[in-house]
């Protein structure tokens, strides 16, 4: 299925790749173009769709621990993105690129991040915020500043306070009834002052937003993006790295008041952050400074907010925050060109 | 005096939909964005802005004629201070509820930038009746805009308009519309709105 939609991009993408060259020259003869010489048969609908694939794991997690409730809601957060993004693309008189798959992800990404007794009225409004607000009126794919899923998930946090933070147990945990409010790892960690063991958090087996508790599953979609060469290991290394080292930082100091790196990593959004929303191709810095810069700004917000802030997770808010700082970076960190003199150096 | 009164309800009318002062001129945008929390709350401040803003337009063109021009600006601030000194004082006596909601937004009435700038761009140049009227319709235009951001953030916020339930239990307020940032997120939009609609007019007038 995803070959076929790829060969068929390809040949789509084909006549734009090489560059403009008039039809008569034949192949024997030298042809002189620009760089770069080498291009990339990636469009953006073939990377879309990989990432979509990448999902899938965390989507079978969030559906196997949470019931049908969590396809229910992937399928309405999907569905809703796309027909707001033609919607929208309708209105601006723009080509309708639905089908590119983009809005597919912002709305997995969005439903991920939701508790699965999420009311469907509240996934709609959240996908339709996200894709109408957070992309379309800053210009659509490649134009928008902050990540849409974040963007969307932010407005339901402020929209819909309580409904955001009321959790259920996962069906697998044996005690458990339909529909029984639990805290999350974090929750319990922050107000309570109880760890959760990694074992739980690394199988996924914990209260939390849908996608986010089985990090096994969302390890498994970030190797395969990282494999397929589409995430900049860069951003999920720093970012997770500097969770690592600032949460181990705290916990040195007082490990029976912070809870260990270990858990920082597996708890909560950490690591669906780091390996999708971090990686946002439009919404990160293209320069390597600047992606460390961003990555493990990023991390040490997360923890400060986690720790020291009011909220038990920080993830969102941290991204959200660096997403701004974008231009910024890309404006400020762009590497030397080969043979330029700074005049401060000399 | 007949041919006057179309050039007065031009005045009158630029201020409700033309000049419309947040979405158009962009001005007073503070009030609008802290109060409008409530139908109620926007159609005071709405209203208080109104009485200040006739009461010092009047006043400006009366004295025109009589005030240096390196003091002007001094005695527009004494002028409207008065006037807001008033409305605070009849708020907090006869509506202290109302008072007490729209908290300092009343006395920074001082500072609003409508009220300064029609002294400054038109009151100070025109007589008297012109700005009687300019003033009129700037400040209905003002309470109008008011009373539909509150409108708005409340049927959303609450679910309710003017305190009277609307929507039924199965409406989830949205908590985001009572709090600033929902404010940003209306008022954008409204502008975008009344700009959308106005773009229209104007094509539509010059290629019919």
């Amino acid at each position: 299925m995803t070959d076929k939609t790829a060969d068929q991009t390809e040949t789509k993408a084909a006549p734009l790749a090489p560059p403009a060259q008039p039809a008569g020259p034949s192949p024997d003869k030298l042809i002189v173009s620009s760089s770069p010489h080498f291009l990339n048969t990636e469009s953006v609908p073939k990377i879309m769709h990989t990432v979509v694939m990448a999902l899938f794991p965390a989507v079978a997690a969030s559906v196997y621990f949470f019931g049908f409730r969590a396809l229910l809601l992937v399928l309405v957060c999907v569905g809703s993105c796309m027909l707001s993004e033609y919607w929208m693309q309708k209105i601006r008189k723009k080509p309708v690129t639905v089908h590119d798959g983009s809005a597919i992800i912002t709305g997995m990404l969005l439903a991920l991040t939701l508790p699965p007794s999420f009311p469907i009225f509240g996934a709609f409004l959240g996908s339709f915020f996200a894709i109408v607000v957070g992309k379309q009126l800053f210009g659509g794919l490649g134009f928008n500043i902050f990540n849409p899923a974040l963007l969307g998930r932010a407005f339901m946090q402020a929209t819909y306070p309580v409904l955001i933070t009321t959790w259920t147990t996962p069906r697998t945990i044996a005690e458990a009834v339909d529909a029984v409010s639990a805290a999350t790892p974090l929750a319990l960690m922050k107000f309570e002052g109880k760890t959760t063991p990694i074992m739980d958090l690394f199988v996924g087996n914990v209260a939390g937003s849908m996608g986010e508790t089985s990090v096994i599953a969302i390890l498994i979609g970030g190797l395969y993006l990282r494999y397929k060469g589409y995430i900049n290991w860069k951003l999920p290394l720093g970012y997770l790295g500097a969770i690592a080292v600032v949460g181990g930082v705290f916990w040195l100091v007082n490990p029976a008041k912070y809870p260990s790196p270990l858990f920082h990593l597996f708890a909560g959004g950490a690591m669906l952050g780091a390996w999708f929303m971090v990686t946002d191709m439009v919404t990160s810095p293209v320069t390597p400074l600047g992606q460390w810069i961003f990555a493990i700004c990023g991390g040490v917000m997360a923890v400060v907010i986690r720790l020291l802030g009011g909220l038990p997770e920080g993830v969102m808010y941290s991204i959200l925050f660096m997403n701004a700082f974008v231009p910024l970076l890309n404006k400020h960190t762009r590497p030397k060109v080969f043979g330029e003199i700074k005049a401060e150096q000399s | 005096m007949a041919d006057n009164t179309p050039t007065l309800w031009h005045e009158f009318q630029k201020g409700l939909w033309q000049d419309i002062p947040p979405f158009r001129l962009v001005l007073g945008t503070c009030p609008t964005l802290a109060v409008t929390n409530s139908v109620i709350n926007g159609v005071a401040m709405g209203l208080a802005t109104l009485f200040v803003l006739l009461c010092s337009n009047l006043i400006v063109s009366a004295l025109r004629k009589y005030v240096a021009p390196q003091v002007r600006i001094a005695l527009y601030v004494v002028i409207i201070a008065l006037f807001v000194t008033l409305a605070d004082m009849f708020l907090a006596a006869m509506f202290p509820p109302i008072s007490k909601a729209l908290g300092p937004y009343v006395p920074l009435i001082v500072v609003n930038c409508i009220i300064l700038g029609r002294a400054e761009g038109f009151a100070q140049k025109n007589p008297v009746a012109p700005s009687f009227m300019d003033a009129l319709g700037i400040g209905i235009g003002f309470t109008l805009s008011l009373a539909v951001m509150g409108a708005i953030r409340e049927i959303l916020g609450f679910g309710s308009i003017v305190n009277i339930k609307l929507l039924g239990d199965w409406f989830e307020p949205w908590i985001v519309m009572i709090l600033p940032a929902g404010a940003f997120l209306v008022f954008g939009g409204l502008v975008a709105l009344v700009n959308y609609i106005s773009h229209r007019k104007t094509a539509a007038g010059t290629n019919p």
